[in-house]
């Protein structure tokens, strides 16, 4: 039976990831609901940002004291930073704090679509990889960026579902499919925009390799049962692709069979 | 000393790094840093030396997504 079993690991950078989900950190109501989310997800990877703080204040270190506590891989962005020199010194911060190589880079091209700046990305991704970073770019479906970026060093690509936080879900399901289809052998993250588990399923039934997401989860009514949900909505993505999907067709097909049917 | 610390302008006494962490009361562990745009190792910090106009970021863990 060709289901997810427990050898269907994720491997990126070297590392076997047993979950396709990453999770982030932002906008939960409480440390605790944000704590029992990630626990419901079932997730290894979480991410994670620097910020400013005033002096006196230990609510960075309180925070990273919950982090640690949860047993998980910690993925730090990039997030805000709107230029190159920025993204690569946020990282360079990032990598002494959290004391991992492993960044989530993003470059961000424009306030209201938060969307990357696909040359900036390259071009930072190009330098942090030739640091020994290893670089997450949070990128488009394009495939040129996208072979871009592989030659930069990147060894996994994390296009956009929808704008971050939008909850759009799939906004260009073909460009999407073309990527997949584009990378066969690249780890491929759904990163942003997604707003339902059913749209988490879809990115896996396409054969995507993860999916990243925040505020689906944070933003939930209940943000743990919605994190358990999305870990099931992945799980069952990925065994449909594994189950290789019929193919749809335009006419019915009676699934009862014909032979031996009465009144003929 | 006129400095510009995450944004705001500020006169301070430090004249190193870490010694303006502490005039800050900033916990030296718990802090990444940054002197004009460019990062500033743990290890640099004492070692480094302020001078006026600097703009210096000390940036702490955050949530993210």
């Amino acid at each position: 039976m060709s289901v997810a079993k427990p050898d269907d690991a994720l491997r990126v950078y070297g590392v076997d990831l047993a979950s396709r989900l990453m999770v982030g950190t932002s906008m939960y109501n409480s440390p605790a609901i944000l704590a029992d989310a990630v626990r419901a997800s079932g997730c290894e990877i979480v991410t994670v940002s620097l910020r400013r703080e005033a002096g006196g204040t230990r609510a960075g270190q309180s925070f990273w004291d919950l982090v640690k506590s949860l047993n998980v891989r910690v993925l730090p962005n990039t997030a805000g930073c709107r230029s190159v020199q920025e993204a690569v010194t946020t990282a360079h911060m990032a990598r002494e704090i959290f004391e991992t190589d492993w960044v989530k880079l993003e470059v961000i091209g424009d306030d209201d679509t938060l969307q990357p700046d696909v040359f900036g990305l390259v071009e930072a991704a190009r330098i942090l990889a030739g640091e020994g970073f290893r670089v997450f770019p949070y990128t488009t479906e394009d495939l040129i960026v996208g072979q871009k970026l592989i030659e930069a060093g990147c060894e996994v690509l994390m296009p956009w579902g929808a704008p971050i936080g939008s909850g759009r879900g799939l906004n260009n399901p073909y460009g999407l499919k073309s990527m997949r289809a584009h990378f066969p052998g690249v780890p491929l993250v759904v990163d942003a925009g997604l707003g339902a588990p059913s749209q988490a399923a879809a990115a896996m039934e396409m054969g995507y390799d993860a999916i990243l997401l925040n505020t689906a989860i944070a933003k939930a009514g209940d943000a743990v049962a919605m994190a358990h949900a999305f870990k099931l909505a992945t799980q069952a993505g990925r065994e449909a692709f594994l189950a290789d999907p019929m193919s749809p067709r335009d006419m019915a097909a009676p699934s009862t069979p014909v032979l031996g049917r009465a009144f003929t | 000393m006129r400095l510009r610390v995450n944004g705001s302008e500020m006169n301070v006494d430090a004249t190193t790094l870490a010694a303006l962490l502490l005039e800050l009361s900033h916990e030296e562990g718990a802090v990444a840093t940054a002197r004009n745009g460019a990062f500033v190792r743990r290890k640099d910090r004492a070692q480094t030396q302020l001078r006026e106009g600097d703009e210096i970021e000390i940036l702490t863990p955050r949530q993210g997504g």
